[in-house]
């Protein structure tokens, strides 16, 4: 599927990359009843320039896809907890297996994907309300403290990047053991820089599994990946509009075989 | 009709934002005695028929796989009521 961008031209990832190799990367892109950020998340995926697979929560097959994202929202309405349901979806189990596997397939969690992935245990900790109580939207600097997962494959280490957070219960909370071996481990991925917006520990944005196939964060990449709708133009933050399109870049390179 | 009740309450050293702003509250409506409050949850399960040991255990089972999240919350109680 081609997309045209509503203003800017053709996308500039796509431009920068074998459009042609990356289109046979599929990247599948989970809908569960409540899911907000789909639509957003196959478009950043076509912006990067590789081929986004609609999935479908009760499903009971992955099909053929190199990776998956589960995007944000509030599935079953945040019931029992954010992701609690969604968690033992039909698909989520195929995710889960396939996650674990020997290929270790690419999984992305962002905000309520991100709340899925703890309940299923592919990463470790959980969320709670924001400290101060509030849903808070804003543009949000992250710095990547590690470039070597395979959604951060295209940001340099210590890179800060700009992009979109808007949650209620964001903050990420983990037992101090756990905590001390995310950390000893280079699996914080992501710190909150400047402000911490949620009382997360530590300020933690994002971490990954040991492995850094399953990678979950709260704020938003899929958000900041084209020009003109990004955080630079919103309220000038800094950053760009697009600093959210290495995310899906880094795990295209990694599907078509890497240049790191 | 018999239920299982669970109770379930966040974790005593994770700090309940939802309790915090209650015990804010109060005080404002005049109610001073109280110097904090932690919001659980409860739930109820209704059984069609006799409540059995395994039927207790399934519902321990859920209380501890579904209904809570170890990480952030404890299951305090699980009991059968209107046997």
């Amino acid at each position: 599927m081609t997309e045209l961008p509503l203003i800017g031209g053709a996308p500039a990832a796509a431009e920068m990359f074998d459009g042609g190799a990356l289109a046979g990367a599929r990247i599948g892109v989970v809908t569960f009843p409540g899911t907000l950020d789909d639509r957003d998340a196959m478009r950043a995926v076509r912006l990067a320039g590789g081929t986004a697979v609609p999935l479908w929560h009760a499903d009971t097959e992955l099909g053929d896809v190199d990776a998956v994202i589960i995007p944000g929202g509030f599935s079953y309405g945040d019931y029992l907890r954010a992701g609690a349901i969604a968690r033992f979806a039909p698909l989520m189990g195929k995710i889960i297996d396939a996650a674990n596997s020997d290929a270790k397939l690419p999984v992305l969690g962002i905000c309520n994907g991100f709340q899925i992935l703890t309940e299923s245990h592919l990463l470790p900790g959980s969320m709670i309300k924001n400290d101060h109580l509030k849903f808070l939207c804003r543009d949000q600097v992250l710095r990547v403290e590690n470039n070597t997962t395979d959604w951060t494959l295209d940001y340099a280490a210590g890179q800060e990047i700009t992009i979109p957070l808007k949650n209620q219960d964001g903050q990420y909370i983990a037992d101090e053991k756990t905590l001390d071996a995310l950390e000893a481990e280079g699996r914080v991925v992501f710190r909150y820089m400047g402000f911490n917006p949620n009382g997360s520990r530590r300020d933690i944005a994002g971490i990954s599994n040991a492995a850094g196939n399953v990678v979950g964060l709260m704020p938003h990449p899929e958000h900041a990946t084209e020009t003109g709708f990004g955080p630079e133009s919103l309220d000038g933050v800094g950053g760009s509009d697009v600093d959210g399109l290495g995310f899906f870049t880094s795990v295209l390179t990694k599907i078509v075989g890497g240049n790191k | 009709m018999p239920r299982i009740v669970v109770d379930v309450m966040p974790k005593p050293e994770i700090l309940d934002p939802q309790g915090k702003a209650i015990v804010g509250a109060l005080p404002r409506l005049g109610f001073t005695a109280f110097s904090s409050v932690r919001q659980g949850k409860r739930f109820e399960l209704t059984v069609d028929g006799e409540v059995t040991e395994e039927i207790l255990a399934q519902a321990r089972n859920a209380a501890e796989t579904l209904l809570s999240n170890p990480v952030i919350e404890d299951v305090v109680n699980v009991e059968v009521v209107g046997a």
